[in-house]
């Protein structure tokens, strides 16, 4: 109980919040990272997803990446860049392992979603003479967008929390408050620090369920859609084992 | 300089790789790697046992389920060095911050697989083994248990290759096995010491999903025959829809 009333009186403590080392630049920088090579992993991630599940091609380079990303302790990988020429290059440690662990996640789920995409509409929309960038637009990525969706909170998950142990390599970020706390054996600073982390990590995913919901190109119809094809029992089964968030924070 | 080698050792010089490290930091690498098995096994181990009974509660009552992952959903989104912070004034700085905070990410991908698994077993199969008169907890044990393995197992290996790499992690309370080889390796500037504790990590994953996955082919060895029986049968049902 200690530690939390220490955490509520660093938080309430005007002078922790201001400044270079304060909470508003530190939660700046975490948050302009986290966006940034969110945003960059998408670009990489999205096309070469949606292209390899157009043309049915490439699914065990898919699957593999993300089992590969699990393993690679993403702490290992920060500190090895940083100790690399492009060490003191600023930021760029930071956004190349960040980047590098969210493209995974995006890549196997989105590529999954496409190839998962009920291949009877795919096959009848061919029928009715769509080209290829109609299928595409109009059929595979509103079929596969749930787990495009899935995909993209996983690598933010991953983002957030890679973002933060960007501190333990000498980066910026919240992850700072813990790590300096911990420097200065203080505890109260490592609790708000974490809590901050803790309750920004909820915030982010939150905001992502919502916009899945209000962004959904199928909103309404998904649900009507889904328990149809169960009564027809055609793909019960199909998804037998849940293979849980794509990657490891 | 020692041993007698032609111009200024690998140690000095500071490169990726070298030799002469693994052979005078033999004992601390030994060291650091049983430590980092011993966190990675509790860890699971205490995930599995703690998955398993929520995992039936869930299947139990249908009112658990939400809850249940939900909360652990939400465990697994705290970032880790939040989560071992917030962990260190409940059990002080010591390796039982690690383990909890290992065993908490590990419950999402295991209560989930193990649900999964227990749920896809056939309801024809229960009532056959009901009506043999099994009893609830035989039915459990010898009946479902063994058909949700493949699940399981599929499962314990994700969170096992995830906690290995997560272990690194706990160098920040200094139990963190190879991680804190990987911390005092930033901290020295050597070079060495971080790439060998990285690639002894992922050889550590590595070989501990293969362990798992050979363990799966020994306990489910009907699984093979049923998958060769399955595309025997999706061969058979293609050549029939082309000829139909």
């Amino acid at each position: 109980m200690d530690a939390i009333a220490g955490a509520w009186q660093w938080l309430t403590t005007a002078a922790n919040w201001a400044g270079e080392k304060g909470v508003w630049h530190r939660l700046a920088e975490h948050l302009w990272l986290s966006a940034l090579c969110l945003a960059l992993s998408c670009l990489i991630a999205l096309p070469v997803a949606l292209f390899l599940g157009h043309i049915g091609k490439g699914g065990a380079l898919a699957v593999n990446l993300s089992n590969v990303g699990r393993a690679v302790p993403t702490f290992a990988v920060l500190v090895l860049l940083t100790l690399s020429p492009l060490g003191t290059q600023g930021d760029w440690p930071t956004i190349i392992a960040l980047v590098l662990f969210a493209v995974p996640p995006l890549l196997t789920n989105a590529y999954l979603g496409m190839r998962e995409a009920d291949r009877d509409v795919v096959e009848a929309a061919r029928g009715m003479g769509m080209s290829g960038p109609q299928l595409l637009l109009r059929v595979e990525i509103p079929l596969a967008y749930p787990l495009i969706m899935t995909g993209l909170r996983s690598a933010t998950v991953q983002v957030v929390a890679t973002a933060t142990l960007a501190a333990l390599a000498g980066g910026g970020g919240l992850g700072r408050i813990i790590t300096a706390g911990f420097g200065n054996y203080d505890t109260a600073q490592v609790v708000a620090g974490a809590l901050l982390v803790a309750v920004l990590a909820l915030a982010v995913e939150g905001v992502l369920v919502l916009a899945e919901r209000l962004l959904d190109p199928m909103r309404g119809r998904r649900r009507a859609a889904r328990t149809g094809s169960r009564t027809r029992g055609e793909r019960s089964g199909a998804t037998g084992v849940l293979p849980g968030p794509a990657a490891g924070p | 300089m020692s041993g007698g080698a032609a111009g200024p050792s690998c140690l000095q010089t500071n490169d990726w790789i070298c030799g002469e490290y693994l052979r005078t930091r033999s004992q601390e690498l030994v060291d650091a790697t049983v430590q980092h098995i011993g966190i990675t096994a509790v860890s699971v181990a205490l995930g599995v046992l703690i998955a398993f009974p929520l995992a039936l509660a869930a299947r139990r009552w249908r009112g658990a389920a939400g809850p249940v992952l939900g909360l652990t959903t939400v465990l697994y989104t705290v970032p880790s060095l939040a989560m071992f912070a917030l962990l260190t004034p409940v059990f002080g700085v010591s390796a039982a911050v690690v383990v909890t905070g290992l065993v908490l990410y590990s419950l999402t991908i295991l209560v989930r697989n193990i649900l999964a698994g227990l749920q896809a077993v056939p309801a024809e199969v229960r009532e056959a083994a009901r009506g043999m008169g099994y009893g609830s907890a035989r039915l459990l044990f010898e009946v479902e248990l063994p058909l949700a393995l493949p699940a399981l197992v599929a499962g314990l290996r994700i969170a096992t290759v995830s906690t290995v790499a997560m272990t690194t992690i706990g160098s920040v309370v200094g139990y963190g096995g190879l991680g804190n080889l990987i911390a005092s390796g930033m901290e020295g500037f050597f070079k060495a010491e971080v790439l060998t504790a990285s690639v002894l990590c992922v050889l550590l994953a590595l070989l501990a999903d293969l362990l798992l996955m050979g363990l799966q082919r020994l306990l489910t060895p009907w699984t093979r025959a049923q998958a060769r029986a399955k595309a025997g049968a999706r061969r058979g049902g293609r050549v029939a829809k082309v000829a139909g």
